[in-house]
């Protein structure tokens, strides 16, 4: 651990610096907000697969990292697994995030364990194991997590493919009527209100996502 | 269960109804004697695919379903989520809106704060205490109420700023409310650390150490009372949170000494009650004026939301600790990924070195030691789980409280 802190630029530097074109690009977001638009800063490096364990050994170098959770896109050909880390933490207002992002082509969905460098990465990999179909190689823990004993196997609720969610799988509860089967209510039901007609201003665009949503 | 579990050690099963908080969750207890040797844990019983949801819907739609992430920090998922949105689509929010963003936010940790600290005494056996805590925790949800409209899923954060104003008016209640909390803090702060059997119940029981705390990823108060100076809103600016000057709670400095013990945990969080009397107060003297949001119409907000492109973080410090939401937009109504991080989620893993080698009675303190929150870490409906003999809660917490009255004698 180096007593020095980094600028975010310089941090970005250094993985440039040692990985040359195993990083293929990197970039410092900046937002600034409140009064005295103090600014935060993320950082962000796309990496070769093979380099994210290097890579969280250098940022381990400099400070024990803090893993926030790894997120992750189906990008089409390609699932994209990030890293979310923060470095600097306990410094007044000196904190950055580190995201790592790495594509994993959709006919090899393999990627390390970061789990015996940072014990708590076990929790959000076996979510990505089940939420995206990746393969999380030597995972001390590779049960499932979030999903019930009885999901089937083989589909992914976050995938974009064929693989994802099937319609049959999605109860559409907004369209569900009173059950048949069960004694009148004490009071006569209200009539349904008609959506289309109540909502005059909002956009277009908003309903028609609640379509998309009913049928994918 | 098979034959062999007649033999010691015994397994235990506790769940999916939750021994301490009424949350869901599975644990699996690995028992020798009173002694708890291993454990395990299945979340998930509670999870309602809400990332799933999001990603078929758009921005404003969204804003309202991250208020029901969670029954308690609702803001903070909001929050979280809307500043993610705003860094995508480069909407600036406005600084009056960075201020009641804070002060809804503080509020929200008054009032989850008191709410555990009232569970936590339930679960010792010290009920007077639960009603006390509950009691004063009423004034700040009226608070929220009169700010927000709700006393629950606020319903205020919008991408771009905040749905209601703070007028002038409402500045006696909120000070009135906090004169009651810095007046009773000193009773609360006795009544709970100068207790000689709330002492010896949470006194290096459940401990994390400073190493196991960083090793797994664990955050919030949970952190800090096992020494980790992390506080986001010390860390990390976000809305007035720069302008402040706020400093992470630590036990050492009010206590002298880290033992990452549910009784700091206890310390950390209550001292966070008085922190976040200050940060109001300061908020609500430093409030600039202006407009509240930077798109009052849905339709042009929507508009330059569709445009957005890029991905961004949004974290918030909520009352558990660090929420995250991942945003990914592509020039669509609905964003392309979206990934929930709540506090909880990082820190269930503290649950297993905490547990290893305490005793079965300190089980429910130690789980609700670190205030875990299953609707916001889980998020599918659930078929329920086999037929296993399962210890109910109320059984544990008669364990609990006979552990207590016991050491009164």
């Amino acid at each position: 651990m180096t007593d020095a802190f980094l600028t975010p630029g310089q941090v970005a530097e250094r993985f440039t610096a040692r990985f040359g074109a195993g990083v293929h690009g990197t970039r410092i977001g900046e937002r600034r907000e409140g009064k005295k638009k103090e600014p935060n800063y993320n950082i962000w490096i796309d990496l070769e697969r093979d380099l994210l364990k290097p890579a969280i050994r250098v940022l381990m170098e400099l400070d024990y990292p803090h893993l926030s959770v790894i997120s992750g896109s189906d990008m089409g050909d390609s699932i994209r697994l990030l890293y979310h880390f923060s470095l600097y933490y306990g410094r007044v207002k000196g904190e950055y995030t580190v995201t790592f992002s790495v594509l994993l082509p959709k006919d090899d969905l393999t990627v390390p364990t970061i789990s015996d460098l940072i014990p708590g990465a076990v929790f959000s990999e076996r979510e990505k194991q089940e939420f995206l179909g990746v393969k999380v190689s030597g995972i001390p823990d590779g049960r499932r997590l979030f999903l019930p004993e009885d999901f089937p196997e083989g589909i992914y609720p976050w995938r974009r493919d064929d693989t994802g969610i099937p319609d049959g799988m999605v109860k559409d509860l907004w369209a569900s009527k009173r059950p048949a089967d069960r004694p009148a209510p004490p009071l006569p039901e209200a009539p349904a209100c008609e959506p289309d007609k109540e909502e005059s201003t909002p956009s277009p665009a908003g309903r028609e996502h609640g379509k998309e949503g009913s049928q994918s | 269960m098979s034959d062999e579990s007649k033999k010691a050690p015994y397994i235990v099963p506790i769940g999916p109804n939750h021994p301490a908080l009424k949350e869901p969750v599975m644990f699996t207890f690995e028992m020798e004697g009173e002694v708890v040797r291993e454990v395990d844990f299945a979340p998930g019983q509670a999870h309602r695919g809400i990332e799933w949801m999001g990603m078929r819907r758009n921005p404003v739609q969204i804003v309202h379903l991250t208020d029901r992430i969670c029954g308690i920090c609702g803001v903070s998922h909001t929050l979280a989520f809307a500043r993610a949105v705003e860094q995508v689509a480069g909407i600036e929010v406005p600084e009056r809106a960075d201020y009641i963003r804070t002060i809804i936010a503080e509020f929200e940790r008054i009032q989850s704060h008191l709410l555990w600290a009232g569970v936590a005494a339930h679960e010792l056996g010290f009920d007077s205490l639960l009603h006390l805590t509950w009691k004063v925790r009423e004034q700040s949800m009226d608070v929220i109420e009169n700010l927000t409209g709700n006393r629950v899923n606020y319903g205020i954060v919008q991408v771009g700023g905040v749905r209601r104003d703070i007028v002038l008016e409402q500045h006696p209640i909120i000070d009135d409310c906090l004169g009651t909390y810095e007046g009773l803090l000193g009773k609360l702060l006795s009544l709970f650390l100068d207790d000689k059997t709330i002492t010896m119940r949470c006194r290096d029981c459940g401990v994390l150490s400073k190493k196991e705390a960083l090793e797994l990823c664990t955050v919030g108060p949970t952190a800090r009372a096992s020494g980790v100076n992390v506080d986001l809103r010390q860390d990390y600016p976000y809305a007035a949170y720069g302008d402040l000057d706020v400093r992470a709670i630590l036990p050492e400095q009010h206590m002298g000494e880290t033992h990452g013990d549910v009784y700091d945990r206890i310390v950390v969080r209550l001292l966070e009650v008085g922190q976040s009397c200050q940060i109001i107060r300061q908020c609500l003297s430093e409030m600039p004026a202006g407009p509240v949001t930077a798109e009052e119409k849905l339709a042009k907000l929507l508009a330059i939301c569709k445009k957005a492109q890029g991905e961004a973080i949004g974290r918030v410090e909520a009352p558990r600790g660090e929420c995250f939401h991942y945003v990914r937009m592509d020039g669509k109504d609905a964003p392309h990924t979206w990934k929930v991080k709540a506090s909880s989620y990082s820190n269930l893993m503290s649950w297993i070195p905490m547990l290893r080698g305490e005793q079965i009675a300190d089980i429910p303190i130690i789980i609700a030691s670190i205030d875990p929150c299953l609707s916001c870490t889980d998020r599918i409906a659930v078929i329920s789980h086999g037929h296993r003999s399962v210890l109910a809660k109320e059984d544990l917490h008669r364990l609990s409280v006979e552990k207590t009255r016991r050491l009164q004698r």
